[in-house]
């Protein structure tokens, strides 16, 4: 069988074999409903205890500071309207040109709906324009809203210091975490950051659960009104083998943090350095010195992104792609396009993604693999030639 | 992810005829490398108008590649008279289909072909025609009816499909769908404006987004409001709770009370504080 190289864990990641055993006899034995009244249900209740305990701790935070959702996408949208809802005579919203969809089409939503919503530009390595942001920020700013890393560049924004700049100022600061939990030191107690969204299957638990940070004292309405679970703050019996397998998946990934700052970076570095050195015409997209250890974000010029990415998947290697085709639009990705990446290089962007289990071999198998790949697809297209003849 | 069929997977995997022919008989260029995708087509024929030679060279998705290797296999041999009556349907169905959202790689191959037929037979190549309605593809009118006729489509998200047009920045979408209804005989939806509304009606609207929409609101705040008359369309009203008091009772008023009559009552009204 051929083997996979599996280096697109900005999409989604395995679930690590001790979170699948932590979390099995939640899905077999203990099935009590955590607000019932008898020894099973306890037990549930208390896994849960456990599991925002554990939450707490990689965050910096008081368990009771933590609301598990269902997604990276509904932590962001409760976090948004949480803080619209909390402040309603306040219209203004910021965030900035390269947020993740969950926050990007909520806030356009928003500012057809009564809002005014101010996105913030970014320079060409993908950086926030900090004086434009200080500029926007009023006494009408609901919620500034900025990702922590960029799912596709991997770039960082300084939200720690952001969010002091905000706070000081009295606004009320949320960060798309998604991405930075679990490979980013954090201790958001200290900072002020008001508001932090997070995902299991980005941290090696598996889909459909996720955790919203809430400072204690933020103004909080819930998304999901219904029960009073979460403290009153998410409605909805909880979904308790998931929010195990998040809290053994966030310890996992505290006693992992090193290794990951460490191994990974260095096999990352290995990759980039190995692919540009082997590929003319190929550039890393953002800032190389602000980013996250596990990811990179390159440009192959003159060809397109879905068949850089369907002739790797021939040779087991799963990878993706900011270019329009692969994004079911026409137009390539808004992260590389607001970054004034060339469309030349934009359409064929390939982010490749590592985590813990990507070993030394299968990088050299890419480094290996890959620069044929693109000169084929370069003898295929009209531009290299001319390219090729200066 | 895109569900292909065998066969494009087959050509994009091993394209046939990839390259250019340096002494060609016809030559046809089409798309550019900010549109996502290109190709370049070229062939050779014999005396009796048959081609015996063609290559390409794509910049483009799997898709695209796969169509251009379909249609030169498809032109191998075949008279000019022949091969101007392929259309990109032929080249999809050639390949077992595409999925919709790739259509326009079909059309390119088709258009590719009939600028290098036009090139072989010396014609000039005709500056596009019509007005631009696609600033971000460069689509005009006279192409978007042209694809509605021939490919019978009846909606703006087809039209992309096909031919790009509206898969930008979306301002065109009014236009095309003009362009949609006057094609198709359509009778665009005339939108009647609403009877004037009474006097008595205008307030119970007022009274009713107040309540609604606005006091539940202020009151989060520890705010409310009172209507206290309506005279055409100036609404006056008067702040109480913490409102009454608050600095910023002026802002609430005009970017929240007025905004939210103006939507769901009339956008003429004015709010006015009274004392």
């Amino acid at each position: 069988m051929m083997k996979t190289v599996y280096l697109d864990n900005n999409a989604t990641t395995a679930v690590a074999p001790e979170v699948l055993e932590a979390m099995l006899p939640y899905l077999k034995d203990h099935y009590g409903n955590p607000s019932s009244m008898y020894g099973m249900a306890r037990r549930a209740a208390t896994a849960l205890d456990q599991a925002r305990a554990r939450m707490a701790q990689i965050l910096g935070a008081s368990p009771e500071e933590i609301v598990f959702t269902s997604c990276g996408t509904e932590s962001d949208n409760a976090a948004i309207w949480a803080a619209i809802r909390s402040n309603p005579i306040k219209r203004h919203i910021i965030t900035s040109r390269v947020e993740h969809s969950a926050v990007k089409n909520l806030c356009e939503y928003l500012s057809h709906n009564g809002y005014q919503v101010t996105f913030v530009p970014v320079d060409d390595k993908g950086q926030l324009d900090l004086d434009y942001l200080y500029d926007h920020l009023s006494e009408d700013t609901a919620v500034v809203s900025l990702m922590w890393a960029n799912n596709e560049t991997g770039v960082m924004f300084p939200v720690e210091e952001i969010a002091r700049e905000v706070k000081d100022r009295g606004g009320v600061f949320h960060t798309d975490a998604v991405q930075a939990v679990g490979k980013v030191p954090m201790d958001v107690g200290r900072t002020g950051i008001d508001m932090l969204s997070l995902s299991g299957h980005k941290l090696h638990a598996p889909k459909g659960v996720g955790a919203l940070y809430v400072r204690k004292g933020t103004k909080f309405t819930p998304f999901l009104v219904g029960g009073h679970q979460e403290q009153n703050r998410r409605g909805g019996t909880e979904n308790v083998a998931s929010i195990v397998a998040l809290g053994k998946a966030a310890e996992l990934a505290g006693n992992l943090m090193a290794e990951e700052n460490t191994r990974v970076k260095a096999l990352r570095d290995r990759l980039e350095t190995g692919i540009l050195g082997a590929v003319p015409h190929a550039v890393v997209n953002g800032d190389t010195d602000q980013r996250l250890p596990n990811t990179t974000n390159i440009s192959f010029e003159f060809i397109e992104g879905e068949s850089i990415l369907l002739m790797m998947d021939e040779i087991g290697i799963c990878a993706s792609s900011g270019s329009a085709c692969t994004s079911g639009s026409l137009e390539p990705s808004h992260v590389l396009r607001a970054m004034g990446v060339p469309y030349t290089a934009a359409h064929g962007s390939v982010r490749f993604s590592l985590s813990v289990y990507n070993t030394r071999q299968e990088i050299d198998y890419v480094i290996e693999k890959l620069p044929p790949i693109i000169a084929r697809l370069r003898q295929m297209s009209p531009f290299w030639k001319s390219v090729q003849a200066g | 992810m895109w569900e292909y069929s065998d066969k494009v997977k087959e050509h994009f995997l091993n394209p046939r005829n990839v390259g250019i022919i340096e002494d060609a008989d016809g030559v046809g260029e089409v798309g550019s490398i900010s549109c996502g995708d290109a190709l370049k087509l070229t062939f050779k024929v014999d005396e009796n108008e048959r081609i015996v030679d063609v290559k390409f060279q794509t910049f483009g998705c799997a898709s695209a590649i796969a169509s251009s290797s379909a249609l030169t296999e498809m032109l191998k041999g075949k008279t000019i008279e022949e091969a101007e009556k392929i259309t990109n349907d032929d080249i999809a169905n050639y390949l077992g289909g595409l999925p919709k959202e790739k259509m326009h790689c079909s059309v390119m191959g088709q258009e590719a072909l009939e600028k290098a037929i036009a090139c072989y037979r010396g014609k000039p190549l005709v500056e596009k025609e019509g007005e631009i309605v696609c600033e971000c593809f460069g689509v005009t009118d006279v192409e978007i009816r042209r694809a509605l006729t021939e490919h019978r489509l009846s909606a703006v998200e087809d039209v992309t499909h096909y031919i790009k047009a509206g898969g930008g920045c979306g301002n065109c979408h009014d236009r095309i769908q003009e362009l949609i209804n006057e094609v198709t005989g359509q009778a665009p939806s005339v939108r009647t404006l609403p009877p004037k509304m009474t006097n008595i009606q205008k307030i119970r609207l007022i009274e009713e987004t107040l309540e609604r929409e606005i006091k539940p609101a202020l009151k989060q705040d520890g705010g409310d409001i009172e209507l206290v008359d309506v005279e055409g369309t100036r609404v006056q009203v008067k702040l109480h709770g913490s409102c009454s008091s608050c600095s910023a009772a002026h802002i609430t008023l005009k970017d929240f009370v007025e905004k939210k009559l103006r939507e769901f009552v009339l956008p003429e009204l004015v709010v006015e504080e009274v004392q």
